[in-house]
């Protein structure tokens, strides 16, 4: 027999090594592959041109203008009712609701919201909002949409940030005699907001790059508003994101708009990466305090 | 303390319970939203999705095989697109968990600190890739390798009818990369969650680092890798739009080298132009999707409890 301290090396270990080290170098070659791929196809469709104007047959430009407006608009109208909402629920589960039946089914059904396909929220966008409130292909039947689609991610978030506020706190303030909703407006929201901006980041990213949700709720429309009461108008017109644009351009085969676009849309993803980290970073040091 | 507060922080009693009360309220009604959104869904779905059955008859479209919707004589069987989605799924699955699996055995035991740090972004960057530029590389890199393959499978065949590479293989192909973040961090947690005692008791006995993570380490873990397959499940039977175009475009039985649609990319590609009982059954479709999203979704539920439980 051996020794325990001999070094020999098992060969089903030596196997199962080496498959844990492709395994793991799969993601990153992958990861290198496709950035690489998409920037070496794409970054030559990315100019001055293609940014600032709206694709037009009788200009004879090809432009994803409209398409960034587009995803702009849906951003901030789903964050501006999303995050209330979210950060509401988060509030209510961790600082109101006692344990029971309907905080577990609150949470059994933010759950199951987040485990819902993109589609499903499309087809229910689209009957819900688009026929049944009648606001038909539009950027606000859009954003409702995907409001529902973000919310389990801004509550749960914001509810992790709750959750690291030292129960100190809460006590030192309502010792001091400040009201319940004093506390929270003015020592909780303000200690977990590093969560909240995480969320609501992570939202952001999630919108994006969201397609299905949107291809039959906001639609495809590509056009830049018209100024004054055009840009209001806008939010009841249909506006296809920067994601919509590619799934379209990929299936009319224009493969250097598709490209292109693909190029921008990783840009905004690596960006919001790594605010996400940076955010994080900031949040470990709050909690080290 | 600025200014306009710094009088008290209590505030004049009646008004002090008015807005205690009604921010209570506020909130509450807030967490109601996500129970609000769930019913409603799934009274959406139900009753969208039922009346076709009523229409063409429930054998006719959950067992029948001839989805011809628009002809003269439409028919509107989805046998097929369901079993395309279970099959497919399934092979996704299959391909994409061991890869997931070693991979957060590397994040979890094996890996020196400064590779771990190079292949969690990597992964986390995976995640955050829009669907649609996996559809994007799904047809520019796997579609032109799958009809090489496939020219090359059937060279002698009368009777294949050729796809061009786009086609159910390609299809798993992109789901199992796709799967793979949601496989890799949630066993990962898993495996980090399990006691260090038993892995210490394990390495004391004489075992290798290798055998204490398969025969120690992953049976511990087992509850959250299998939270980790069903995630995967769900997101693989969920997506669409990464596969609509990958997958090609007719209803046939799932064989590797057949185009294929998905319960998801048969409602992508025929939701813009389909109406009357034709958009009715792509309802059908959806409600079938939804139907298998919540079996996942309880499933979870009670892996998670059990779970809960155990600890």
């Amino acid at each position: 027999m051996s020794s325990i301290k001999s070094s020999k090396i098992r060969l089903s270990d030596l196997i199962l090594k080496i498959l844990i080290n492709i395994a793991a170098a799969f993601s990153v070659v992958l990861l290198i592959g496709i950035l690489a791929y998409v920037f070496l196809k794409g970054i030559g469709s990315v100019n001055l041109t293609f940014l600032t104007t709206v694709t037009s047959t009788l200009k004879g430009t090809v432009g994803i203008a409209g398409n960034i407006v587009n995803t702009l608009y849906i951003i901030v109208i789903t964050l501006l009712i999303a995050t209330p909402l979210g950060v509401g629920s988060a509030i209510y589960l961790n600082e109101y609701a006692k344990p029971g039946k309907l905080v577990r089914a609150i949470e059994f059904t933010t759950e199951t919201l987040s485990g819902i396909p993109s589609i499903i929220f499309g087809l229910f966008g689209m009957m819900f909002f688009g026929t049944g409130l009648g606001l038909g292909y539009s950027i606000l039947t859009g954003a409702l949409t995907l409001t529902l689609m973000v919310l389990p991610l801004i509550t749960r978030n914001t509810q992790e940030a709750l959750k690291t506020v030292p129960d100190s706190y809460r006590s030192g303030a309502l010792g001091m005699g400040a009201t319940k909703w004093y506390m929270i407006r003015t020592i909780l929201l303000p200690s977990a907001m590093p969560g909240i901006v995480t969320g609501i980041i992570l939202a952001i990213g999630r919108i994006v790059g969201e397609s299905a949700a949107l291809l039959f709720t906001a639609g495809s429309g590509y056009l830049l508003p018209k100024g004054g009461m055009g840009i209001l108008k806008k939010i009841l017109e249909s506006g296809g994101t920067l994601t919509i644009q590619l799934y379209l351009s990929m299936a009319k085969a224009e493969y250097s708009t598709a490209f292109g676009i693909a190029v921008i849309l990783l840009l905004i993803v690596l960006f919001i990466n790594w605010i996400t980290k940076v955010l994080a970073k900031k949040l470990d040091v709050n909690n080290m305090e | 303390m600025n200014g306009q507060e710094s009088f008290s922080i209590i505030g004049n009693r009646k008004q002090k319970s008015a807005v205690e009360k009604a921010a209570q309220g506020i909130f509450t009604l807030c967490a109601f939203i996500a129970i609000l959104a769930v019913a409603s869904i799934t009274a959406y779905m139900i009753m969208n999705g039922t009346p076709a059955l009523f229409k063409v008859g429930v054998k006719e479209i959950l067992f029948g095989t001839l989805w011809k919707p628009t002809a003269a004589g439409p028919s509107f069987g989805i046998l097929y697109v369901i079993l395309t989605s279970i099959i497919g799924t399934t092979l996704a699955v299959i391909l994409g968990v061991p890869i997931g699996l070693f991979t957060a055995i590397f994040l979890a035991e094996t890996a020196p600190k400064r590779l771990a740090a190079v292949v969690k972004p990597a992964v986390e960057l995976l995640a955050g890739i829009p669907s649609v530029i996996y559809g994007l590389l799904g047809i520019m890199v796997l579609n032109p390798i799958m009809y090489k393959l496939e020219l090359a499978v059937f060279k002698n065949s009368e009777t294949h009818q050729f796809t061009g590479g786009a086609n159910l293989l390609s299809a798993v192909l992109v789901l199992a990369i796709m799967i793979l973040p949601t496989v890799i961090n949630i066993s990962e947690s898993a495996l980090r969650s399990v006691p260090p005692q038993l892995k210490s008791a394990s390495l004391a006995l004489g075992a290798s680092h290798i055998q204490t993570i398969f025969r120690v380490i992953l049976p511990a873990a087992k509850s959250g890798i299998v939270t980790a397959i069903v995630l995967g499940v769900g997101r693989a039977i969920g997506e669409a739009m990464a596969i609509t175009l990958v997958s090609g475009s007719s209803v046939n039985i799932p064989l590797p080298f057949n185009s294929v649609r998905f319960l998801t990319t048969a409602i992508v590609s025929e939701m813009g132009y389909a109406a009357g009982v034709h958009r009715q059954v792509l309802f059908t479709i959806g409600l079938v999707l939804f139907v298998f999203i919540m079996i996942i979704n309880v499933t979870l539920n009670k892996i998670l409890k059990k779970g809960d439980v155990e600890q």
